[in-house]
């Protein structure tokens, strides 16, 4: 029988989530590396028993994790990573410009095809690539010469946060960074360049539309249809149909375009969830009732999905990497909140059923489908 | 040997007890007892110091014989103590506050 595994990320420890094709009934096994932020976890496409963890620490850095059997044990792998080189400043808040200093790793997307392959995303903002399963990381540094020196850090951190593998294409990559914007590389990883035309964000920047420097929160991508991609920014949320080369705003009737998370529907690329957050400045759901938003046009029209979400008196978060679809014939949706909440939709999102309520910060939420 | 006391994380990484003995040839610092930790405990390099630079950690602190030696040189001397085995080098998480 087939089954989810759901990965979650909090900010005390790791948890996993297990329940049949139903699920109804959930086995929750936990907290591993307790104690520890564990920023992302994700499986291998290639082999669902392969999965890497992010672990780290304000005291102690990062360390790295791998399992073979899918969660049950775990194997510390390499923690080395050191940037191409000199690497250089960015800007930092005070104008000035700052020497890159490597802090955590905050995404993890291992290979559609080679389980020993897996891109990490860090802070200070660059992309790494392990081919050895996590043994050792070397820095695709042609990123940061598109315009390295202007990105400067949004208040949670410069970090690269996103990282979409087109399905079809092994050389194509899309990645995106607080608070620099998306990019895109065609040769694997060698070159770069911004992919950030039709984004605006005329409160956050001194111009509006310039080539670098846009708070891109989430990218979402649906496999069957790799050019068309879906952003939540800082504010608005956005859809390009050319992988990128340009965008327009879809944010439609939203009751407010800023947020964190975005996802695809498992099997209807245009199929896009949400979860609208008051403001930049009030990050909770707005008049306190935590609401999923879900478009079934590929965006513009949405509607609320709240049946079994609290409606009243909510004031959590969902975070950018804490949203996830499974494959399962009705497509599973999931989402973690600042709150410890994993809820979970068995039905695409028309109602939803809390898998646990009380774990630490949920910072990010991952599904397998398992065979 | 030189005893060391690893702070409650840093033991599980290693899979060790509260302290732990390691070997150290030729002068006993700061550099040369984490250099022979890290040897015998590689996953734990990274986690006291960063890797590239060498530096300590901003929020690990050096405790030995009373005394707050994080902010000495990693190169000079530990105390008579420590050398001889006879009080331990505390690796300790900082206090955060709170």
């Amino acid at each position: 029988m087939s089954g989810v595994r759901v990965l979650v990320g909090t900010r005390k420890g790791a948890f996993l989530l297990t329940s049949d094709e139903k699920r109804e009934k959930w086995d929750v096994c936990g907290p591993h590396f307790a104690g520890w932020e564990m920023y992302h976890l994700k499986g291998s496409p290639a082999d669902p028993d392969r999965l890497y963890a992010s672990q780290s620490s304000g005291w102690f850095g990062q360390i790295m994790q791998r399992s073979d059997d899918g969660g049950k044990t775990w194997e510390q792998v390499g923690n080395g990573f050191a940037y191409n080189g000199d690497p250089g400043t960015h800007m930092w808040y005070d104008g000035t410009q700052h020497p890159w200093e490597f802090k955590r790793v905050w995404h993890l997307e291992p290979s559609h095809s080679d389980p020993d392959t897996v891109y990490a995303g860090v802070e200070d903002a660059a992309l790494f690539r392990s081919t050895d399963g996590g043994q050792s990381w070397q820095e695709l540094s042609g990123l940061r010469e598109v315009k390295g020196n202007l990105w400067q850090p949004g208040a949670g951190g410069m970090c690269l946060h996103t990282i979409v593998l087109d399905p079809n294409d092994p050389y194509r990559i899309v990645v995106a960074i607080s608070a620099a914007g998306a990019f895109r590389t065609d040769d694997g990883g060698t070159t770069w360049k911004p992919i950030n035309r039709g984004l605006n964000s005329p409160y956050e920047l001194p111009d509006p539309d310039a080539d670098v420097g846009h708070c891109v929160h989430r990218i979402a991508m649906h496999p069957s249809k790799p050019d068309t991609l879906f952003m939540q920014k800082h504010w608005d949320v956005m859809r390009s149909d050319n992988a990128g080369d340009s965008w327009f705003e879809v944010s439609g009737n939203l009751p407010t375009d800023f947020g964190f998370p975005i996802a695809v529907h498992a099997h209807d690329p245009e199929t896009v969830y949400v979860v609208p957050i008051k403001s930049d400045s009030e990050h909770f759901p707005p008049d306190g009732k935590l609401r999923v938003y879900r478009t079934k046009t590929g965006g513009n029209e949405w509607e609320a999905l709240t049946r079994g979400l609290p409606q009243s008196d909510c004031y959590v978060n969902v975070l950018r990497d804490a949203m996830a679809v499974d494959s399962l014939d009705s497509c599973g949706v999931y989402f973690g909140t600042t709150g410890g909440q994993v809820y979970a939709s068995a039905d695409g999102g028309d109602t939803w059923n809390p898998i646990v309520r009380d774990l630490p910060a949920v910072v990010s939420v991952e599904v397998q489908t398992l065979p | 040997m030189i005893r060391v006391v690893l702070p409650a994380h840093l033991r599980t990484l290693a899979r060790v007890g509260k302290e732990v003995q390691v070997e150290v040839d030729g002068p006993i610092t700061q550099s040369a007892v984490i250099d022979a930790l890290e040897a015998t405990y590689p996953m734990l390099k990274g986690t006291i110091r960063d890797q590239t630079t060498k530096r300590r950690r901003s929020l690990v602190r050096f405790f030995a014989c009373e005394q707050d030696l994080s902010h000495e040189q990693p190169d000079a001397p530990l105390p008579e103590p420590v050398a001889i085995g006879k009080e331990p080098l505390y690796v300790v998480g900082a206090m955060a506050g709170g």
